[in-house]
């Protein structure tokens, strides 16, 4: 599964990267005469509401999906990390404030705080990531503050503060790295979070807004269509699906790896 | 069981308190004048001060978010600027129809996640484990947004047995609980069969067996009681995502609950109702998470001594 996770994120990253190449139309251009068509032989996945190839929007969205699934993911695990491992390193009342800052937004469940903040701020490409990253960094602050917990009292920490490295050095030379695994684990199921969570907000007009082609955009445009171009909903939902298991899947398979009790079970 | 209680409630109020606050602060992170945000860049410059008025934006911060706070103390929610009515009656006329969508969701989530889990730990490793398990993955994967227009062009359009939209009779329920209880149902699927499978490890299973009870009555017995403590916990967590997974389906299925409310608010920058609507569901995540760390420091006397 691991494999089939990695072949599919693989795939469509290359189908990302390579779009402008791989597209057989402009994903902005409009063949009127022909909006709402099926699937046919030049337009493989057919056309939308206003005579746009949806193949070629696809793969421009998914450029879009990945880009905001990366940079939500870079953005709330880096500041995530960096304040989890300060608040489980240096403690006290610091680690007390962090904690009642995560216990406050986690009081808000999924994506309800981040659909309040683009309802204020306004519905664009930024505020999404903006939004997504917003809450996306309390669950790595969590993780890493548990491992960091652990891990300040085994002996190559406390040798390297006898050998007087300062708060900084132990946390960026020797505690962040060693939460590296998990982290990893968490950014690829986190990549999932934030795709699908990029394409829920622009299913509901919050997120990325035309003609900017997105999954979930796609979507939301296809909802009025269902008796008459059902192909509308059925492939950007099927792009969607698909790439969000292949991290799952890739994400399941890490965690496997790294915590090896997760393989082990009993048998009645 | 009290000093566990009031802990927990102590724990609680700053909480409340936090969820409160950030969601007064949210109306003033408008780009620009909130007023004018809402009536629109036509709006004459009176009406904009009047709404400022109204809503008390023109007073210091202290004094907007004293008089927000005494408003929640008597449950007073704002009035909402696009049809001037209280925000706490309207949410209050709409909270049954979430909380009718959310219970047949979770019903039909357990119904489904818990046999799925039983047979996928005592089947482990054979491909009904592994079917299982995948299908349970693709459930989580696969939005509820694309299994809702999905589900309604098969079971409405294609076949016209269920009704596409709107509340009425039982049969309106089905396709919204079951696009709002699909994902929970997978995770719970894996949670069943990952919680069996360590029950299944412990000695007085073996013990059982050594006894003479056959494999279905240890499992069914023995283990799988204990097992459902943490199932529980994470059926009474997920809760929230229900909520949060109910402003999508509410908005697919023109189900007339607080989600669609939300949504519809936004449309009309109407930020007293938004504003509302938040902080209830915000509010009731925060109390059944309460309840469900009482129920399981309940089923787990090892948590109350923590």
């Amino acid at each position: 599964m691991t494999r089939v996770g990695a072949m599919i994120v693989a795939l469509a990253v290359s189908m990302a990267v390579l779009s402008p190449i791989l597209a057989p139309y402009d994903p902005a251009s409009q063949v009127l005469s022909l909006r709402l068509a099926g699937p046919m032989l030049d337009h493989p996945f057919g056309l939308d509401e206003l005579g746009r190839d949806i193949l070629s929007r696809i793969l421009a969205g998914a450029r879009i999906s990945l880009l905001v699934g990366l940079a939500v993911v870079s953005v709330s695990a880096t500041a995530g990390s960096l304040l989890g491992a300060t608040a489980g390193y240096v403690g006290g009342r610091l680690d007390t404030l962090i904690c009642r800052i995560i216990d406050i937004l986690m009081a808000f469940p999924g994506i309800l705080l981040a659909i309040a903040l683009v309802a204020v701020l306004g519905p664009s490409l930024f505020n999404v990531v903006l939004a997504l990253s917003a809450i996306g960094w309390v669950g790595y602050a969590r993780l890493v503050r548990g491992q960091v917990l652990r891990a300040r009292e085994f002996e190559f920490v406390q040798a390297a503060r006898a050998l007087g490295a300062g708060t900084w050095r132990v946390l960026l030379t020797h505690l962040l790295p060693a939460t590296l695994p998990t982290l990893m684990v968490q950014s690829t199921l986190g990549m999932a979070g934030a795709i699908l969570a990029e394409a829920s907000l622009s299913f509901l007009g919050l997120g990325v807004q035309p003609p900017t082609p997105s999954w979930g955009t796609m979507l939301n445009g296809g909802r009025a269509h269902l008796l008459d171009a059902p192909h509308l909903t059925v492939f950007p939902g099927l792009a969607i699906a698909l790439l969000v298991l292949g991290f799952n899947f890739l994400g399941d398979g890490l965690r496997d790896r790294v915590d090896p009790r997760r393989g082990m079970g009993g048998r009645a | 069981m009290g000093a566990y209680l009031l802990r927990r409630l102590a724990l609680t109020v700053p909480v409340l308190i936090g969820v409160a606050t950030l969601v007064f602060s949210l109306i003033h992170l408008v780009p620009g004048d909130p007023a004018q945000a809402m009536l629109g860049e036509g709006a004459a410059p009176a009406d904009v001060a009047a709404l400022r008025t109204r809503l008390g934006l023109d007073r210091p911060l202290y004094v907007q978010y004293g008089t927000f706070v005494a408003g929640l103390a008597r449950g007073d929610l704002g009035t909402s600027f696009r049809t001037n009515t209280p925000v706490a009656r309207m949410i209050a006329e709409r909270m049954p129809a979430t909380a009718e969508l959310a219970v047949a969701a979770m019903i039909m989530a357990l119904g489904l996640a818990i046999p799925l889990g039983i047979v996928a730990a005592v089947r482990k490793g054979s491909w009904i484990d592994h079917g299982a398990m995948t299908l349970a993955l693709v459930g989580i994967s696969v939005p509820n947004f694309w299994l809702g227009p999905l589900l309604a062009i098969l079971f409405a359009v294609e076949w016209n047995l269920l009704p596409v939209s709107g509340r009425g009779t039982p049969l309106h329920l089905v396709l919204p609980a079951v696009t709002l209880g699909a994902a929970l149902a997978a995770i719970l699927a894996r949670m069943t069969r990952a919680s069996l499978l360590e029950e299944l490890r412990e000695l007085y299973v073996v013990a059982a067996r050594a006894r003479g009870a056959s494999r279905w009555r240890a499992v069914l017995r023995h283990a799988f009681r204990n097992s459902l403590i943490p199932v529980v916990t994470i059926a009474g967590l997920q809760f929230g995502s229900l909520l949060t997974g109910a402003i999508i389906t509410e908005t697919i299925f023109a189900w007339p609950g607080v989600g669609r409310l939300l949504i519809q608010s936004i449309s009309f920058r109407d930020y007293p109702a938004v504003q509302g609507c938040i902080l209830l569901i915000a509010v009731t995540y925060v109390f059944v998470n309460l309840a469900t760390d009482l129920v399981y420091g309940l089923l787990d006397p090892r948590i109350r001594y923590d």
